[in-house]
């Protein structure tokens, strides 16, 4: 099978910085004797050196699917990294010290995609459920929306373990950089506005607005980076004061239990997204 | 290089965050397009003859740009040698557009960024740390180290 080996090699030596890095032996497979090497650990992806100062990796172990656990060896601080598939391979390893075997038996039994997907999400889900706590009786109008919204044009679970991201959080608002290609247009659906409602309208300024792109060759860095700048996310709006913006009667506000009406409530939050946006836009 | 071929091919096999038979014309000067089952599965994009078991090939999608060629064609480049395209064909734009939005958010760095932003999201809004619940707040893995200033130490 190939695989894009002279970029994965890349993602070893860039300048992201790896998560953790150390000596370990390395038990070979068919000549079984420990090597010792220098690895890289980085996302999913344990690469081995032949010495700390190679250029190249000699290998790669994708660490998808895979458990590590303390072994039986003769040899001491030894642990090994086993596949759950027919026929698989097992890596025997060894540390040169039990705090050194510890580490990164730790760091890579939490190396896998699954794993950092899993963090995200639940992290993703306490804030929304922060912000809709910090909005009151929006947050019972939103997760009504939310059902309603199985409808939007871009499911994103399928097939997936676990399913990646429900359909009522594909619009994604707190997700940085890069990732409203596909978020519903802000303007076209309520639910939306009022999704983005602390103003964290991450949409490029370039980006597709009504789902298509201003131009063809839009240029979307999938390591999260716009156009090679940094990018900072932008402010997040002060916390509303009851009565701030509100011309109507004094008991009406965008935060107050008597904005029953769905529509005003909308529109005020549509005309705050769209002046933060235009705010943001101009500082980038 | 190296690598876990085995293993690579068992996780093409695993339920994958979209799948469908593109067009694909590899980076090489004379490459064709060709139909391919095309599967994305956590930071891979497997490629398949239709019907067949084992993919042709995996691209690993970290350090890649992903750009539109038009309006059913989108590429995927890899930084360390840019000028070498991989190209998709889809069949309608919206499809386009999904696997445009998929490719991005299937790389960890992009995964690791947006936990860092909602990690210090969380931490402005509450004062707490929400990775110290799971103990797992000095995770190298999760450290904030985009520029943005760190994390305060936990309040003891």
């Amino acid at each position: 099978m190939k695989l894009n080996e002279r970029s994965v090699a890349h993602y070893a030596t860039c300048e992201s910085p790896p998560d953790k890095t150390g000596f370990l032996f390395k038990k070979g497979e068919r000549n079984t004797a420990y090597h010792r090497r220098w690895f890289i650990l980085k996302g999913n992806m344990l690469f081995y050196f032949e010495e700390r100062e190679s250029k190249e990796p000699i290998g790669v172990i994708v660490l998808e699917g895979c458990t590590v656990e303390l072994c039986e060896s003769a040899e001491e601080f030894a642990f090994a990294i086993k596949f759950d598939c027919a026929r698989a391979r097992i890596y025997k390893m060894a540390s040169e010290s039990q705090v050194g075997m510890e580490s990164w038996v730790k760091a890579l039994s939490r190396a896998s995609f699954d794993y950092m997907r899993l963090v995200v999400r639940e992290l993703e889900q306490q804030l929304e459920e922060l912000q809709e706590g910090a909005w009151g009786v929006q947050g019972k109008a939103k997760s009504s929306r939310k059902q309603q919204h199985q409808h939007q044009s871009r499911p994103k679970s399928t097939v997936s373990t676990g399913g990646a991201l429900a359909a009522s959080s594909s619009s994604q608002p707190q997700v940085p950089p890069a990732t409203s290609t596909s978020s519903q247009p802000e303007d076209a659906q309520p639910q939306t506005g009022l999704a983005k409602e602390n103003g964290v309208a991450w949409s490029k300024p370039s980006a597709l607005t009504n789902g298509l792109p201003e131009t063809p060759g839009v240029v979307w860095e999938a390591d999260g980076s716009a156009r090679g700048d940094s990018f900072r996310p932008p402010p997040v709006p002060p916390r509303r004061r009851g009565g701030e913006g509100s011309a109507q009667g004094s008991l009406e506000s965008p935060v107050s239990p008597e904005t029953v009406c769905f529509s005003k409530l909308h529109d005020w939050y549509g005309k705050e997204v769209a002046e933060l946006r235009i705010e943001w836009l101009q500082g980038q | 290089m190296r690598f876990n071929e085995k293993e690579l091919v068992s996780l093409s096999r695993q339920p994958s965050e979209r799948a469908a038979e593109l067009g694909m014309r590899g980076p090489k000067k004379g490459d064709v397009v060709k139909k391919r089952l095309v599967k994305l599965i956590v930071n891979f994009l497997f490629y398949f003859r239709t019907d067949e078991e084992e993919p042709v090939g995996a691209l690993l999608l970290e350090q890649c740009r992903v750009e539109r060629e038009d309006d059913l064609a989108f590429s995927i480049a890899f930084l360390d040698e840019a000028e070498r395209k991989y190209l998709f064909e889809c069949d309608t734009q919206e499809q386009c557009l999904d696997w445009i939005d998929s490719i991005i958010k299937a790389s960890y760095e992009f995964m690791r960024k947006n936990l860092i932003f909602y990690r210090t999201e969380i931490h402005r809004l509450t004062g707490k740390d929400p990775l110290e619940q799971y103990g797992i707040s000095d995770e190298t893995r999760f450290q904030v180290n985009t520029g943005l200033p760190p994390l305060p130490a936990p309040p003891t």
